[in-house]
């Protein structure tokens, strides 16, 4: 089967769709891009992949679109059970790396010790996993590095008092294998690791009949080939991609926009470190845009230092914020600023549901001056980037756009920030085709 | 406007005749200027737009250009440095970098780009008043020099003309007020025979140049008219329009056009000759100096040609029939000041560049919008918005600074280009594509 990649290499996150020849998404990925875009790219178009394989099981059962209990409860289970295999494999290479670094002159005296505490807490961590992927669990990030490091960081604490060792060995093993093993993208093969996922699921018994079993198989065995690839974003330039495979990622979230809501004419998409008004005419071809300049201020970026001085996640803001009665009034998105400003404000006696509100209103305020300058916000306009998932900044954007341009459509996808991976899949498959509107490099 | 240092190139890179002699005319200028003190000669200093260097060379004096020496700066990598030491002094971040180049520069011992000290200027000769900051820095080394300070009011063109009265309230300053301080301050009696045969001979290199810039009409263009332009206006912009030199250089350059016209070959960049023409851009406002050959490369590298700008017309809009007429030798220097290109309403600049846009082919308007230069970047997103809808050409916007280097953000500029070219690429593509 012929597919089509597009890969949008974020500052924060990777993300990648693979498309067919009928212009349908198989599948998405996502992961964070940790400076090591080669890495990122691969595991991006991986997660894609795997995810690509579901998309080929539900056409197979006939099951599109996602109504049969049955089948959903049976591809409910193999991805928790796919997931849960993915999660041992890398543990298993996380271990490995901890246990190489256990060697010299440091470990001369308790190295023995040292590898017995970590094979016990691997042996934990094993023993806890399937808890972790079963149904109804719910995991704070879908990351390796998240999940496996908060838990072993407690197993080890547990494990070293038992053992009378020094709690930061463990932890100093741990900090340096995590960033190897998170720059090896999951080595075993897929449709292994399908196989053992589906074994798992008929021996726990949600496997449903051998029919559903067959059909399963016979969609594992669809060969999925990268007739082309795109990448945007930026790290794009960074890659071992030719030119010819290279969008900007501009265009890329412009067409994305299109596809997604074919009315769109406006685009405003606020990504980790830039911002970016886009207007596109009714084909998706990118008419005018702006975006920040060098400076970052006012981008998701900077939501993330404000989380990191609030010593909260990143998703907990926008909630918090959507409690405030009484939005402070901030002018001031400077990244570099931030942390002072806040504590300025608290030290104040602000409250920090009213000091959150501010800045989400901060931020949509920068983006709105940026979208007038690309021309303003003609109807239907689409918000994409991960800060379009922060339900307080869609709800100062709706207010600012209401008060500026009036009554608007404003169209946020649940996965908007695929946008210009999408794009840059459809490019992808344009290219491939010959045609023009490809953009030639 | 051009580095008088030219670092080292490789042997096999032939220089042309007008290269080599514009190095020699920087170099020495840049020697007459710093032995002034040991010459005697007596030094002017003034600006770029609406320069009288004409005039100034009646009365002996050596023309220095501060902002050509911001210029120099900023190609050299030095300007960060003397920009910083002006702020330290109290200039805000937004004051214009040119200015806290110079008193950056003026604070650490005022070395020109031939490694010896500047001479302090005798004369302060504001005849440009389309900045208004210029009018603030001359204050400043007023300030500084003590020196007399020639004040040569420009009314600006709001209503899109110059009208006799303009004309006639200039030359009253120059001959009640400019020509009898130049007299003082030099000592050298004015003659107006002098000052036609310099106007005769700057109308003759005028010729040239406009021919030069006007060559990028052809396809592909023979000449980058924004990064290769900065090179072409330096003499006539400068200290040399009016001598012979000038004359020497156009000719020279208008000879090596001709030849590349004749060849078919494309502009000459740092690297070689242009490769094919992928695209061919207007481009207005000033360029980046800090980061020149990089900025320049992203255009080269994609097969963009700039095949006419705005910024070749900050000292004088030759290519709209303007000459220096030695005829009328004081209503000629009045009216070379008040049609440069700045002191142009911002009607008139939407006209001139929709007129580029049509006349030399081009895909579209790009703006290099200069951080710290209000008086180009006021109205340009204004600008380029009229200028889209009038040629139905895209249009893109750029942010850099002239000589502030924290102020160049090469990924983000990169970004921005790529997608226009792009952009452009896909409007070709014909907006009938079904998505």
């Amino acid at each position: 089967m012929k597919t089509f990649v597009g890969i949008d290499l974020g500052s924060t996150t990777t993300k990648a769709v693979l498309m067919d020849e009928e212009e349908r998404i198989l599948g998405r990925g996502i992961t964070n891009s940790r400076s090591n875009y080669t890495t990122a790219c691969a595991v991006a178009g991986q997660e894609a992949a795997i995810d690509a394989r579901f998309t080929l099981f539900r056409r197979e059962l006939g099951a599109e679109d996602g109504a049969d209990a049955q089948v959903e409860d049976l591809l409910s289970g193999l991805e928790r059970s796919f997931r849960l295999e993915q999660f041992l494999e890398q543990l298993g290479d996380l271990e490995e790396t901890c246990v190489r670094l256990v060697r010299g002159e440091r470990f001369e005296k308790n190295g023995d010790a040292v590898k017995a505490a970590l094979g016990e807490v691997f042996k934990r961590l094993r023993g806890e996993a399937p808890a972790m992927f079963a149904p109804g669990a719910t995991r704070k990030s879908d990351f390796f590095r998240d999940i496996a490091g908060s838990r072993y960081l407690s197993v080890a604490e547990e494990v070293a008092r038992e053992a009378d060792l020094p709690y930061d060995v463990l932890l100093n093993v741990y900090d340096k294998s995590i960033i190897a093993v998170e720059n090896r993208p999951p080595a075993g093969s897929l449709s292994d690791k399908f196989k053992n996922a589906l074994d798992r699921v008929t021996k726990e018994g949600t496997g449903g009949s051998g029919d559903l079993g067959s059909k399963i198989q016979k969609a594992l065995d669809i060969e999925l080939e990268e007739t082309y690839l795109v990448g945007t974003g930026y790290g794009r330039v960074t890659l071992p991609f030719s030119k010819e495979h290279i969008r900007s990622e501009i265009l890329c979230h412009g067409l994305g926009a299109h596809m997604m809501y074919p009315e769109t004419r406006t685009v405003l998409d606020i990504g980790g470190q830039d911002t970016k008004g886009i207007q596109v005419d009714a084909h998706g071809i990118v008419e005018n845009f702006q975006m920040n300049d060098r400076c970052a201020a006012g981008c998701g970026r900077y939501l993330g230092y404000i989380a990191d001085e609030m010593n909260m996640g990143l998703h907990e803001l926008g909630p918090l914020a959507m409690k405030s009665e009484k939005p402070a009034r901030i002018n001031s998105t400077c990244t570099v600023f931030a942390g002072a400003e806040l504590r300025d404000r608290l030290a104040l006696g602000e409250k920090r549901e009213d000091i959150l509100a501010g800045l989400h209103r901060a931020i949509i305020l920068r983006a709105i001056s940026i979208i007038s300058r690309s021309g303003g916000v003609t109807d239907q306009f689409t918000f994409t980037g991960g800060v379009a998932k922060n339900e307080a900044a869609v709800r100062e954007l709706k207010k600012l756009v209401f008060e500026n341009y009036g009554e608007v459509t404003i169209n946020i996808d649940p996965d908007s920030i695929y946008t210009g991976a999408l794009g840059g899949a459809e490019f992808a498959r344009r290219a491939a085709q010959g045609r023009m509107e490809g953009v030639e490099a | 406007m051009r580095p008088s240092i030219v670092k080292a190139q490789p042997d096999d890179v032939l220089k042309d005749a007008s290269m080599i002699k514009q190095k020699e005319m920087m170099a020495n200028h840049y020697n007459r200027l710093t032995n002034a003190p040991q010459t005697g000669e007596k030094v002017a200093s003034t600006f770029v737009p609406g320069n009288l260097n004409e005039l100034i060379m009646c009365f002996d004096l050596v023309n220095n250009l501060p902002e050509v020496n911001a210029i120099q700066s900023g190609l050299r990598k030095q300007s960060g440095a003397y920009i910083m030491e002006a702020e330290r002094a109290g200039h805000s971040e937004d004051v214009c970098t040119y200015v806290k180049s110079d008193i950056g520069m003026m604070m650490k011992g005022n070395i020109g780009p031939n490694g010896k000290k500047l001479p302090d200027p005798d004369v302060l000769l504001l005849s440009y008043t389309g900045c208004f900051t210029f009018l603030k820095w001359f204050e400043l080394l007023r300030e500084q020099y003590k020196c007399p300070t020639i004040f040569l009011q420009t009314p600006y063109m709001a209503d899109g003309k110059v009208t006799p009265n303009m004309v006639q309230y200039m030359v009253k300053q120059l001959k009640e007020d400019v020509i009898p301080t130049l007299e003082q301050v030099s000592g050298v009696k004015f003659d107006i025979d002098r000052l036609r045969e310099h106007l005769a001979k700057s109308a003759k290199a005028e010729d040239d140049l406009v021919y030069i810039l006007q060559s990028g009409k052809n396809k592909p263009s023979p000449i980058d008219a924004y990064f290769g332009g900065i090179y072409y206006i330096g003499p006539i912009f400068g200290a040399f329009r009016g001598t012979d030199d000038a004359i020497d250089y156009y000719r020279f350059l208008r000879e090596e056009v001709d030849q590349r016209i004749a060849k078919g070959l494309g502009p000459v960049t740092p690297d070689g000759p242009m490769g094919e023409e992928k695209y061919r851009l207007v481009v207005e406002g000033p360029p980046n100096y800090t980061s020149f050959r990089q900025f320049w490369k992203m255009f080269y590298e994609e097969g963009a040609t700039v095949v006419a700008s705005s910024y070749t017309k900050v000292g004088g809009t030759y290519d709209y029939g303007f000459r220096h007429d030695p005829d009328r030798p004081l209503e000629t220097l009045a009216e070379y000041c008040l049609g440069v290109y700045t002191n142009r309403s911002l009607p008139m600049r939407i006209d001139m560049l929709t007129d580029y846009i049509n006349e030399y082919e081009a895909d579209g308007l790009l703006i290099n919008s200069i951080k710290s230069c209000n008086s180009f970047s006021a109205g340009q997103l204004l600008i380029m918005r009229e200028v889209e809808k009038r040629t139905g050409k895209p249009a893109a916007f750029i942010e850099t600074d002239l000589v502030d280097p924290r102020y160049f953000s090469a990924a983000n500029v990169k970004n921005r280009l790529e997608s226009y070219f792009q952009m452009v690429e896909q409007k070709r593509g014909g907006a009938g594509a079904a998505a």
